[in-house]
This record gives C-alpha cells, sequence and structure tokens, in this order.
C-alpha cells in the first residue's frame, strides 16, 4: 500500500517534470513553429540564474520563481530580435540558428562560470509514507506543473494577450490588417517561452548537477513531448506527458532506468506511427 | 589599429593557435614531444581539467630540472571535447604529426578504447594515467591508475564490517560501471555479504526517484555507487532530498573524482566511504612539497587536487624515471627500461611498475567525507593489482593484446 502511493508520486513526479521541461518549448514550437534547438540552454540558462541569485543572497523561491524566468525571458528577446525574427517561417533556417545558438551560449557560459559542477540543495527536507521517504521538493514540482497548465490555460482563453498571440500565429496578415503588430505578439511570445524554459532549469537545479552542457539532458525528451502532443498547446502537452512520463515511471519501475527510458522511445515511436499528427491530431481537436 | 596592422596581428594570433595543431616535423629533433589528449571541455571536463594542470607542472618541472637526456620537453596538448571521434583523429595526429614520444591521456575506458589500438599500430608508447575497472593488457601501453583490485578490495570490507552484510549497487552503465559493478558484487561475496540488486544508468539519466524507492524497498545495509559525471550527481542529491543520506549508508569508487565533495552541501554527504591512491591531505612530505608547487602555479585557490591529476602527474614521472633509464627514445627502449620494475616516491607514496601488468603497486587509502572534506581513515601500503595480474603476464605473453573482462 505504502509502495502504491509511492510509485503514483514519481509517477505524478515524472509527468509534472515533462509538462515543466516542455512547456517552453510547446509555447515556442507548438505556437510559433521555431524549432528551437536551444530550448536545452535555455533552461541551463535557467539554472545558472538560480545559481548567481543565490551567490547574490537571494533567497532560493525568489531566486527560482522570479529571477530565472525573467533572466531568460530577457536572453529571449534580445535573441528573438538579433536572430530568430529573420527566420520565420523557415522552419530548418531556424533549426540551424538555434543550433549555433545553442553552441554559443554553451561556450559563454562555460568561460564565465568555468566548467565545474555546481548546484544547490533541495529545500524542504523530506516526508514519510510508511517506510518510504519521499522529497517534499517532489510535490513543489508536481503543484507548480498543475499550476502552470492552469495558468497557461487562463491566458490563452481568458485574457486579451493569449486571444491576440492565437489569432496573430493563425493568420497574421488578417491581426496586422485588424492594427495588431505581428512582430511585436511574435516578440512577446518568444519571451514567454523562454522566460518557462528559465522557470523550468530554476526548478530542476536544486534536483541536478548545474553544468554548461545540462541542456543537452533535456532537450530530446522536451521535443518527443511536445511532437507527440500535437497541434493542440496545452491538451497536447499534457496528455503527451501524461502518457511517456507514466510509461517511462513505470518501466523504470518494473525493470531498470535504460529500459524504462528504451519503453518512453518505444512508446513514442508506437504513438506517432498510430497518430502521425500526435495525441490532439486525432483526440481532443479544436481544443487548446 | 589600422585595418594593416589588424590583419597582422590577427594573422600572427591564428598562426600561433595553429602551432600546437600542426607543429613542424624539424622541430622535432632537438626536442622531445609529449603529447596529452585529455576533455578540457564537454561532460568530462570535470575530471580532464585537473589532469592537463598537473601535465603541464610535471612538464615545466623537468624542463627546469634540464629536460631529458639534454633535451627539453615540448608538450602538445589536444582537447578532445569528451567526443570520441576526436580522440581517434588526435591520437593519430599525436603518432604522426607530432611524433610524440610518448601519449598520455584518455579519461573514460571508452576513450581509452579508442587510442590504444591507434597508438599501438603507430608504435607510440601509450600511458592512460587514469583509475579504471582494470584488465588491460598492451606491451604497448601502461596503466599506472589505481584498480578494483586495489581499491574495491579495500573499500568493501572495510564498510561491510562497519554498516552490514547486504549491499544494493548503483553504476554508470558503460564498461566502467558495468565491470567495476562485478568487482564490487565479488568482494561482497567473498566477505560473506550478498548484492541486493545492481542497477545501471545511462550518463544522461537525471531522474532517480523510482530508484531511490526501489533501493529503500530492498532495505540495504549500505548502497555503493560507481556512478559518473555531472549528470548523476542528481542521484546524490535525490538521495539527501528523500533523506536517506542519514538512513542508508553509502561507498563509492568514483564519487569526489570530479570534486562532487564540493560541489554538494555537507549535509548530502557527510559520512559517504570513498579509496583512491590519493588524497589531497595525504601527510607525507612529497605530498607537503608537492601542494606547494602547485598552488604557487595554479592558484592557492584551487579546489581540490583530484586522485586523476595526480595519477597524471605520477604517470609522467614514471615514463620519465623509464627514459633516463633507457638513455634513449626507442620505444622498445623505453618498454624494456619500464619494465625492470622503474618505480618514484612520488607525492601518494612509492609507486612502482610492475613488469607483468603495466600496471602499478601503489598505495591506496580510505577517506570519509567530512564537512566537505576528505579525511583520510586507513592507509594500505603498496597494493598490487591482483585484478590484472589474475589474467595478465606481459612477460610470458608479450603479444597479448586485449582488456579482459573479469568474470564473477
Amino acid at each position: 500500500m505504502d509502495l502504491a502511493f509511492v510509485v503514483l508520486i514519481q509517477v505524478l513526479y515524472a509527468v509534472a517534470s515533462l509538462v515543466i521541461v516542455s512547456a517552453g518549448l510547446a509555447v515556442i514550437f507548438g505556437m510559433m513553429k521555431v524549432i528551437n534547438l536551444a530550448h536545452g540552454e535555455f533552461m541551463m540558462l535557467g539554472a545558472y540564474a538560480v545559481i548567481a541569485a543565490l551567490k547574490l543572497g537571494i533567497n532560493l523561491w525568489i531566486a527560482i520563481f522570479v529571477v530565472a524566468p525573467i533572466a531568460v525571458g530577457v536572453v529571449g528577446v534580445v535573441l528573438e530580435r538579433l536572430v530568430i525574427r529573420r527566420l520565420y517561417g523557415r522552419m530548418v533556417d531556424t533549426m540551424l540558428a538555434t543550433w549555433g545558438l545553442s553552441l554559443l551560449l554553451v561556450g559563454i557560459v562555460t568561460s564565465v562560470a568555468g566548467n565545474t559542477t555546481a548546484g544547490v540543495s533541495a529545500p524542504l527536507g523530506s516526508f514519510s509514507v510508511g517506510a518510504y521517504s519521499v522529497s517534499g521538493y517532489t510535490l513543489v514540482i508536481i503543484a507548480v506543473a498543475v499550476a502552470l497548465a492552469l495558468a497557461i490555460r487562463f491566458v490563452l482563453t481568458r485574457t486579451q494577450l493569449g486571444l491576440i498571440a492565437r489569432g496573430t500565429m493563425q493568420k497574421p496578415d488578417m491581426a496586422n490588417a485588424l492594427g495588431i503588430s505581428p512582430s511585436r505578439v511574435y516578440s512577446v511570445t518568444f519571451a514567454v517561452g523562454a522566460a518557462l524554459s528559465g522557470l523550468a532549469g530554476g526548478l530542476l537545479a536544486p534536483l541536478t548537477g548545474v553544468v554548461p552542457t545540462m541542456g543537452a539532458a533535456f532537450v530530446a525528451k522536451a521535443f518527443i513531448t511536445v511532437i507527440g502532443g500535437g497541434p493542440a498547446i496545452l491538451a497536447g502537452l499534457l496528455g503527451a506527458s501524461g502518457l511517456f512520463g507514466a510509461i517511462n515511471q513505470l518501466a523504470t519501475f518494473a525493470t531498470t532506468p535504460v529500459l524504462g527510458e528504451v519503453a518512453l522511445l518505444v512508446a513514442a515511436i508506437v504513438m506517432l506511427r498510430l497518430l502521425p499528427q500526435g495525441i490532439t491530431g486525432r483526440f481532443f481537436k479544436g481544443s487548446l | 589599429m589600422d585595418r594593416r596592422s589588424f590583419i597582422q596581428s590577427s594573422a600572427a594570433a591564428l598562426a600561433g593557435t595553429a602551432v600546437p595543431l600542426f607543429p613542424m616535423a624539424a622541430m622535432a629533433a632537438d626536442e622531445i614531444v609529449v603529447g596529452s589528449i585529455v576533455d578540457m571541455s564537454g561532460g568530462l571536463d570535470i575530471y580532464g581539467k585537473p589532469m592537463a594542470d598537473c601535465m603541464t607542472l610535471a612538464v615545466e618541472e623537468q624542463n627546469a630540472a634540464g629536460g631529458l637526456l639534454g633535451k627539453k620537453l615540448r608538450l602538445a596538448t589536444y582537447d578532445p571535447q569528451s567526443n570520441m571521434q576526436l580522440y581517434a583523429q588526435f591520437a593519430q595526429q599525436s603518432a604522426l604529426k607530432d611524433k610524440s614520444t610518448v601519449v598520455m591521456g584518455g579519461i573514460t575506458s571508452a576513450s581509452r578504447e579508442v587510442i590504444r589500438p591507434v597508438l599501438t599500430r603507430n608504435k607510440t608508447l601509450y600511458f592512460y594515467n587514469t583509475q579504471y575497472e582494470g584488465g588491460v593488457c598492451d606491451r604497448n601501453t601502461f596503466c599506472t591508475g589505481v584498480t578494483p583490485g586495489q581499491t574495491v578490495a579495500k573499500l568493501i570490507p572495510y564498510a561491510m564490517k562497519k554498516w552490514g552484510k547486504k549491499v544494493y549497487v548503483v553504476a554508470a552503465d558503460y564498461n566502467y560501471g558495468q565491470i567495476t559493478s562485478q568487482w564490487v558484487k565479488k568482494f561482497v561475496q567473498d566477505n560473506g555479504g550478498s548484492v541486493a540488486s545492481i542497477d545501471f544508468f545511462p550518463l544522461d539519466v537525471t531522474n532517480f526517484g523510482p530508484t531511490i524507492s526501489k533501493i529503500e524497498a530492498a532495505k540495504p545495509d549500505m548502497i555503493v555507487s560507481a556512478l559518473v559525471g555531472g549528470a548523476h550527481i542528481s542521484f546524490y542529491r535525490q538521495w539527501a532530498a528523500a533523506g536517506l543520506t542519514k538512513k542508508i549508508p553509502l561507498a563509492s569508487t568514483t564519487f569526489a573524482g570530479g570534486n562532487e565533495h564540493i560541489v554538494l552541501s555537507q549535509a548530502e554527504t557527510d559520512g559517504f566511504l570513498i579509496s583512491y591512491n590519493y588524497f589531497q591531505n595525504l601527510d607525507t612530505p612529497q605530498n607537503k612539497a608537492f601542494k606547494e608547487r602547485f598552488y604557487k602555479r595554479f592558484g592557492a585557490d584551487y579546489p581540490n587536487i583530484t586522485e586523476l591529476a595526480m595519477g597524471t602527474y605520477q604517470g609522467f614521472k614514471l615514463w620519465a624515471e623509464g627514459v633516463k633509464k633507457a638513455g634513449s627514445l626507442d620505444r622498445e627502449k623505453m618498454i624494456a627500461a619500464l619494465e625492470t620494475g622503474i618505480s618514484i616516491d612520488g607525492p601518494s607514496g612509492k609507486v612502482t611498475l610492475d613488469a607483468a601488468t603495466h600496471h602499478c603497486v601503489l598505495n591506496v587509502s580510505i577517506a570519509e567525507v567530512r564537512n566537505k572534506q576528505l579525511n583520510i581513515v586507513e592507509t594500505f601500503q603498496q597494493q598490487p593489482p591482483v585484478d590484472t595480474s589474475a589474467v595478465c603476464n606481459l612477460v610470458k605473453n608479450p603479444k597479448d593484446n586485449q582488456q579482459y573482462v573479469i568474470k564473477v
């Protein structure tokens, strides 16, 4: 019974961390169709923002929830202005450009922060479930994922900004004719996506070693999740994270971590064979 | 600065950076080229940087003492960026273009197995100075690092006596982790214990939640970790976050090799047991003198002189002794001289090359992590490489050329 509960928490955690890791990419790739291969490096920047903020004596929670997203959001604005905006509509070109950006960011951070591993301990300690103990921070990750999903839904459906953004992504000419500047909307959307990636990096900093090359571990999973999710941003994100996170974690419990990763990839391949448009290409059509 | 002088100075700068890549063969006549290939960038740079620094120091010291055989040494360094393809390419360059007298380098066993055949084929002497899983048997290769037959053999009985007999192993999923965990299993069984499970993790795995729950369910008396690299630091972090650092003790064959004890907090690491050939706070006159020289060269705030860095330094010293004894840079003569039982009094104690295995007889210490320091609790003098000597005898079979894997 205890074990079942612990497994449940671990599965929720795996799903939640996929949601958090992929949210920024879902906005940038899912909405804007920009293949952002620097997504992992945006997360890495978020993690380093937390480390830097802690060194300045800023509270850990403020560092994670305020400093990391704002810092990476600003970087996002700058990069969008300098590079990305020249390449909208040219998917392969954005891929090359963002790959170059990812290498550049790794290089810059390495020369500034050095190549030794940094990090911060997870706060909140642990609590016991029968014979097992679970890290309190695990629950924070789960809660943040829920809050993030609700916030994305709220912004996209209930606010002017969300409506304008969705409209602009679908028909930029029409939005322009209505007096909205698509270039500004793109800029803001990219910044929001970058900020979400920064938040993800900040949230994961206490759980993993922070090194300039850490982004590589996350970018593939984020892409699998977003592509598996299909055209609807939020429903796709939640659907794919739920499916892949649960399969990965349950397979890891049942067998080994290696087979857990394999199970995730096999599930993704089978699913994309059956549903080439992703989960929301077939189901939940027309949802967010 | 006008345009012309800018172009001239950039051309000069470019030529300057190109020198280590394309040195002139003519220069090799009055100098000895020592090749060094270790990762100074990429995922393994936490290990490679200190190794490169120690190599630099060793060569500088040798030159200050007048070089070798009346010639100056020149270090030709390559950074393979944690990329196996570059290892092959640089080993080739080091042997053919630089005409290196010896090549030292390689960190992971994978990189060693990339360089080794290239250098053997090109008849260039190879020194692998990293602690590793043992079993390499090759006349052209000298493995001066410490092996499980030396460290695990001492660490496991010590930890089992202290903590109990049921052991759970977590290890990195490549040949180091696979083979080392077999050694752990062997020594646990030899000491009357049992291994509950051995779990392997790819190097980029960062989520250890399910494993941690599984370990709790198995209720071991201790766990043994052979995890490697930046991503695997997550394990110690999540282990502590789940409150287990205080409940289940941990021994490791790799911890602190990349200065993990400095990155992680005191609460996350207190009480871990590790075993290596070298620890920075070894209390010997040689070590004190070495530390003085090292800090003078690289700054007093250098985080920690690692086992791998010292391995590199001592490996170089052994080779230099061999050259002195051989009185020649001919590869056969150097090997013959190194096989006479050359030894040095290094900062870690006496290190002697064993002719039959091309491995070292050296001291092994066990240390406990306390307050982010590695405190030595026991030192074992002059441990032979029993693992490799059980399968390898280069005196009898000089043509042998493979890595043996122990079957338990």
